[in-house]
């Protein structure tokens, strides 16, 4: 991937959520991981990116084209993307299989015939076939995901954006996630995510970033960043999170 | 304890049926006395129903647009939409209906009877729908909006595609609730001497002093009216769920 941001600023009511954060992904980066703690700014980076908010102050450069401000373009921005955030991503009232069909058809003007045989395709890879008729209620919260993660990746977007993809799910339900993510990631999908699962993030990140207090702490390569932290703040983080 | 409760509730419940129908079957009825306003009652129970029926449509129209004003981003249409609501709850239907059928259809040169009953009694109704409406709408949680923005709808999309069709059937059983007052509120229509059904059977009343033979059929007829909504609506309630 190819991203730019420079001196990115967003505040929320009383909360600084990032602080002139600057960073350069480079072409050698697939696979993106954002870690550190809760409130830290994973979110809000990750939102920026996506284009579901504008930043207070900075610009976001990708593929050497900055990102717009106003909602037009920023929304065909987000049609170039996948997002999938940490639960309640699908639509209720509507069976996976139209959960997948429905941006296709509206949004990528798809044909309802191609969209059906294209989200059909898409659960069958995820290994949900068999799921397609059933509501969101219906399926299990691993389950869940993997629709919307198919309905993120449906329209085949350059990158995937995933906000804490198994933060709600049980660690039998997390695993079957990570699989799948694990997959993409093989398969050469360009990925950012945010996740506080740090072996999986270790397993595929090509680079990590650790953010806290809003604020770029660490950023670096995952051998790099994991084993041989620079700073006492990220080295306490991660002997807390990696002693159980 | 659970039993408990159950059995007190049946039992009150069951008494207070019981006793009620007793004195109503106990009373001596003149039947005879009504006998021959029965058409002039069929007739005004048929003239409820076309009031009640047309009413209805244009109520939820009305409804409608003032749930657009109240949820537009211009400030104006929002305050306009808001003292319309107000207004409209805040004071008596019997003053609307004069003012509206003897101040300001006169202006409009309007004297359908009829027509201007059925005007009246929507844009009074229109005020509760669209409270109904706007708390239908904005019970749907962020997260859906969110989901709908990340794949790229537009605002007209979201709310054709994932907040409307939610909201309807949250919406449902408080629809249904005001559609049944409004065909109760249609009684008030013979101030205006619209020869509706409540109207048909004060005159009886006043005729024949047989009160009870006049207002027993009055009560049975608009149940005939209401009970129907009741259930029509329990049927989409079921058939337009999601969550099994």
């Amino acid at each position: 991937m190819n991203i730019e941001l420079r001196g990115l600023s967003r505040r929320y009511g009383a909360t600084q959520a990032l602080r002139d954060v600057s960073l350069r992904v480079g072409n050698g980066v697939r696979v993106l991981a954002l870690i550190g703690p809760s409130g830290g700014g994973k979110s809000t980076l990750l939102r920026l990116i996506g284009g579901l908010e504008v930043p207070d102050a900075g610009e976001i450069e990708i593929d050497q084209t900055l990102l717009d401000r106003r909602e037009d373009p920023l929304r065909s921005h987000r049609r170039r993307l996948g997002f999938l955030f940490q639960s309640f991503n699908l639509f209720p009232h509507l069976t996976a299989l139209e959960n997948i069909a429905l941006p296709l058809v509206h949004v990528h003007g798809k044909s309802a015939a191609e969209a059906d045989e294209t989200a059909r395709a898409c659960l069958s890879r995820f290994r949900l076939a068999d799921h397609a008729e059933k509501h969101p209620a219906q399926l299990s919260g691993g389950q869940q995901q993997r629709v919307a993660l198919a309905r993120a990746l449906a329209h085949r977007p350059r990158l995937l954006l995933l906000d804490e993809p198994t933060s709600a799910l049980d660690p039998e339900m997390t695993a079957e996630v990570l699989e799948v993510i694990e997959e993409l990631c093989r398969e050469g999908q360009e990925i950012i995510l945010s996740t506080h699962e740090m072996g999986f993030a270790r397993a595929v990140a090509d680079e990590v970033v650790f953010l806290s207090g809003g604020r770029i702490l660490e950023a670096g390569t995952a051998a790099k960043l994991f084993d041989t932290p620079q700073t006492t703040e990220v080295k306490a983080f991660l002997s807390r999170v990696m002693r159980y | 304890m659970r039993t408990l409760l159950t059995s007190l509730v049946i039992a009150i419940l069951g008494a207070t049926f019981c006793f009620f129908f007793y004195i109503l079957i106990a009373h001596d009825y003149r039947w005879e006395a009504v006998v021959p306003y029965a058409g002039n009652l069929f007739s005004g129970w048929a003239m409820t129903l076309a009031v009640s029926a047309v009413a209805l449509i244009l109520s939820v129209l009305i409804g409608a647009g003032l749930t657009v004003g109240q949820l537009s981003p211009s400030r104006v249409a929002r305050w306009l939409a808001r003292a319309y609501v107000e207004l409209v709850r805040g004071t008596p239907l019997l003053t609307q209906i004069l003012i509206g059928y003897y101040l300001v259809a006169p202006v409009l040169h309007w004297e359908n009877k009829f027509g201007v009953g059925v005007v009246i009694l929507a844009a009074f109704a229109g005020a509760y729908l669209s409270e109904i409406f706007r708390a239908g709408i904005l019970s749907i949680p962020r997260s859906q909006w969110e989901s709908a923005r990340a794949i790229g709808l537009t605002g007209a999309q979201t709310y054709r595609h994932v907040v409307i069709p939610q909201a309807i059937r949250r919406v449902l059983p408080a629809t249904a609730g005001q559609f049944a007052n409004l065909v109760k509120d249609s009684s008030l229509l013979y101030v205006i001497g619209l020869g509706e059904f409540t109207m048909q059977a004060r005159e009886a009343n006043a005729q024949t002093y047989a009160t009870f033979e006049s207002y027993l059929p009055l009560a049975l007829g608009y149940l005939a009216l209401t009970l129907p909504i009741s259930l029509i609506s329990r049927w989409l309630e079921h058939r337009t769920r999601y969550e099994h």
